[in-house]
C-alpha cells in the first residue's frame, strides 16, 4: 500500500511537472527581461539575484523597478508592489481545502513556489477529482514548479549577465509598458475586467497631478471597486 | 542611453526594498494557507482581490505610456502607436513573446517614420 501510494505520488509529481512545461515560454522572456531590464537601472547581480529568489514575483519586480527608477518615496514602491500581488492571497485561498491539512513546512514551501501557472494548474486538476490524497496533491503541486522556479532563477541570471550588452539607442524604455500590456491583455476577457482596465486607464491619467506616484493607488483601488461593482451587477441580473 | 543608469535609492536602501517584499510577497501567499486555514474570506473581498491585477497593472503603465520620461514627459505618437499594437496582439495572441516584439518593431518602425 505505502509503495502504491508512493508511486502515485511520483507519478503526480511529474504530471504536474509535464502540465507546467507549456508555460516555460512564459517564464522564461520575463524572467530574461527582468534581468536585462535591472542591469540597465543599474542594480549589481546580487540585488537583481535577490529580488527574483526572494520575491518570485514578474509584476511586482517590475512595478518596484520602475518607481524606484521615478524615484518614488518608498512607500509607495512597496504598497503599490505588494498591490500588484494581492491576487496571490485570493490563489492561497482557494488552494487550501485541499492543501491546508500539510505540515507547517510543507504549507511555507508550497507559498513560496506559489505561482499563477502552479494555481491555475493545481485548482483545475484537483476540481476534477483525480487526486483523492493529500499526498498526491502536494506532489502535483510541486511538480508544477519543477520547470517554473528555477527557469525564473536562471532566465534572470542570463538576463542580468547580457544586460549591459544592449545596443545604445534603442528605447528600451518602452520595454516596460509593452511587457505589462502584454501581462494584462489576455485577461481582459470579461465585461468586469474590461471596465476594471479602463476606470484605472482613465483614472490614473486624470490623477497623474498626484504627488509620488500616489494616484496610481487610488486609480488601482477605483479600479478594483468598478471591476468588482460590475461582475456583483451582472451576477444579479443573471440571477 | 550608453551605460546602466543609476538609481536613486542607496543600496542600503534597495535591499531594504528587496526584503521588504521578500516578506510581503511571502505573506500574502502563505496568508490563507499557513494562518488562517479555516477561514472563508467574505465573497466582497474575493471578488475585489480578483481585479487587482487588472487594476493596478494599467494604473501603473498608463502615465509611462502617456507622458514618457524618455521625451520628457511630452507625448510621443509612436510610443502611443506601439502601446495600442501591443494591446491587440496582446488580446488575441495571448504571447508575450510575440506581442513585445511586434510592440517594439512598430515602435522602432514609427519613431523612423515620424522623425
Amino acid at each position: 500500500m505505502t509503495t502504491s501510494t508512493t508511486k502515485t505520488s511520483r507519478s503526480a509529481f511529474w504530471q504536474g511537472a509535464r502540465a507546467a512545461l507549456p508555460f516555460t515560454f512564459v517564464v522564461a522572456p520575463f524572467g530574461l527581461l527582468f534581468g536585462v531590464l535591472a542591469a540597465e537601472a543599474g542594480l549589481d547581480l546580487f540585488q537583481i539575484m535577490g529580488f527574483t529568489v526572494l520575491v518570485v514575483a514578474g509584476a511586482a519586480q517590475f512595478t518596484a523597478l520602475t518607481l524606484m527608477l521615478d524615484d518614488a518615496p518608498t512607500l509607495i514602491i512597496l504598497t503599490t508592489s505588494l498591490a500588484v500581488n494581492l491576487r496571490m492571497a485570493m490563489y492561497s485561498a482557494a488552494l487550501t481545502p485541499h492543501l491546508g491539512k500539510a505540515t507547517i513546512w510543507q504549507r511555507a514551501f508550497a507559498a513560496y513556489t506559489l505561482t499563477d501557472q502552479a494555481y491555475a494548474l493545481s485548482t483545475v486538476k484537483f476540481e476534477d477529482g483525480v487526486f483523492e490524497t493529500l499526498g498526491q496533491k502536494l506532489a502535483f503541486y510541486f511538480g508544477t514548479a519543477l520547470p517554473i522556479i528555477p527557469l525564473w532563477y536562471g532566465s534572470s541570471f542570463l538576463g542580468a549577465a547580457i544586460g549591459q550588452s544592449i545596443p545604445a539607442g534603442y528605447p528600451i524604455d518602452f520595454i516596460f509598458p509593452v511587457a505589462f500590456i502584454a501581462m494584462v491583455a489576455p485577461a481582459l476577457r470579461t465585461l468586469p475586467h474590461i471596465v476594471a482596465a479602463f476606470v484605472a486607464v482613465t483614472a490614473s491619467l486624470l490623477l497623474g497631478w498626484v504627488p509620488y506616484s500616489g494616484g496610481v493607488i487610488v486609480a488601482a483601488l477605483l479600479a478594483m471597486a468598478a471591476g468588482a461593482e460590475t461582475e456583483r451587477r451582472m451576477q444579479g441580473a443573471r440571477v | 542611453m550608453t551605460e546602466a543608469t543609476s538609481l536613486p535609492q542607496s543600496d542600503a536602501l534597495i535591499w531594504m526594498i528587496i526584503l521588504a517584499m521578500g516578506i510581503g510577497t511571502f505573506a500574502v501567499r502563505f496568508s490563507f494557507m499557513g494562518l488562517l486555514g479555516g477561514v472563508d474570506l467574505p465573497p466582497w473581498v474575493l471578488r475585489y482581490l480578483r481585479y487587482t491585477s487588472v487594476a493596478v497593472i494599467p494604473a501603473l503603465i498608463a502615465p509611462l505610456v502617456a507622458w514618457p520620461a524618455a521625451t520628457q514627459g511630452q507625448t510621443d505618437p509612436p510610443r502611443l502607436i506601439a502601446a495600442l499594437v501591443a494591446l491587440m496582439v496582446g488580446y488575441w495572441s495571448k504571447n508575450v513573446l510575440v506581442t513585445m516584439v511586434c510592440a517594439i518593431a512598430v515602435l522602432l518602425l514609427a519613431q523612423a517614420a515620424l522623425t
